[in-house]
């Protein structure tokens, strides 16, 4: 390990635990990049039928409570249907 | 007497479930208990050695279920404890000699006169670790502070979970404190932060742990030896005692002077 690593604490061991949470996550859910990607995807499309979204604003990801998981999707709305109506 | 069936298993290979089994056997075994070590590697038979035992092998689990000989026949007594027995795997059959059927009427059998029944599964999670799982009341999962070894623990119980068998409990075996103190191993709470599961033992690194197999006496044996006392530390939980955990930071006392006294 040399300096930098040391100083900037940048350890393997840290890296291992990161690598196998998602790891796991795909392991129990089946649920790779890709789907992630369709399925967000598909929610965009569905959504922005009704409301109007950025689609590039929009994250989906898997969280972890005990040993099960839930998928989140976070989807901010635009600020200017709000002024639209004001 | 009603025995436990505990199973000690975990998905990858060579993390430890021979020497946890013939160990935490060891220690039951010391407290007064009558143990009987079923070793469930058919084709791959390990206990034997790791128990110092194989020099006494007649009869096999398969001469058992294939009804060669009486249960009692293939059940070899540990000299040193006389409480303790081993029923051998067949060396030179495959895991399909027995089904899971075979092993819940086996452990059935032997329920009555014992207290503790450990089953030694093998890795993998094909027919070997179905028949070693069948009979369980406890599983144990032995790990190793290592991405492979926690991933594959990881899917063994989500097999289990999926079978809806008791929560099994987490042995993470071959810790390295001066490497997790380093920031270069998993640490406890990251193994247990990826699995979640409880734990309910921890082994640290020992190389005593080799000279033992060599010399075919499970380390619980020594007194002095941190993964012996680590070992029978789980076996006092598994009788239901509150155990605390080792101290795995404090060395002994010349590592305790290295640290104060020669600092670089």
């Amino acid at each position: 390990m040399n300096f930098l690593e040391r100083f900037f604490g940048n350890k393997s061991a840290k890296s291992a635990k990161e690598r196998l949470q998602l790891v796991l996550i795909h392991d129990r859910t089946d649920l790779n990049p890709l789907v992630l990607e369709a399925l967000k995807d598909d929610l965009i499309a569905a959504i922005s039928k009704h409301i109007d979204i950025d689609p590039a604003s929009v994250r989906i990801e898997v969280e972890h409570e005990g040993r099960s998981q839930r998928l989140i999707a976070d989807i901010p709305l635009r600020v200017t249907s709000r002024r639209r109506m004001g | 007497m009603t025995a436990k069936v505990i199973t000690v298993t975990s998905g990858k290979g060579g993390v430890g479930k021979t020497t946890t089994v013939a160990n935490i056997a060891v220690a039951l075994a010391l407290g007064g208990k009558k143990v009987v070590c079923i070793d469930g590697d058919i084709g791959l038979r390990n206990l034997d050695v790791v128990m110092g035992l194989e020099n006494r092998i007649v009869y096999d689990i398969v001469d058992i279920v294939e009804g060669r000989c009486r249960t009692r026949q293939a059940m070899i007594r540990d000299k040193r404890l006389p409480e303790l027995f081993l029923i051998p795997a067949a060396q030179t059959r495959d895991k399909n000699a027995v089904s899971p059927s075979d092993m819940v009427r086996l452990c059935d059998e032997l329920r009555p006169e014992m207290d503790w029944i450990l089953i030694d599964s093998p890795a993998g999670i094909e027919r070997g670790f179905r028949n070693s799982i069948a009979a369980a009341d406890k599983i144990l999962i032995v790990t190793n502070p290592e991405m492979s070894a926690v991933r594959d623990a990881d899917r063994v119980i989500g097999l289990l979970e999926a079978e809806e068998k008791n929560s099994p409990s987490l042995i993470i075996n071959r810790l390295n404190p001066n490497l997790v103190k380093r920031g270069d191993m998993l640490s406890v709470d990251d193994v247990y932060d990826l699995l979640r599961i409880e734990v309910i033992g921890i082994v640290p690194e020992d190389e005593n742990v080799i000279v033992a197999s060599n010399k075919g006496a499970p380390l619980s044996m020594e007194a002095k030896a941190r993964a012996g006392q680590a070992f029978r530390n789980i076996a006092r939980r598994l009788n239901g005692e509150e155990v605390p955990f080792l101290d795995l930071d404090s060395h002994s006392l010349w590592d305790r002077i290295g640290k104060f006294g020669w600092r670089k």
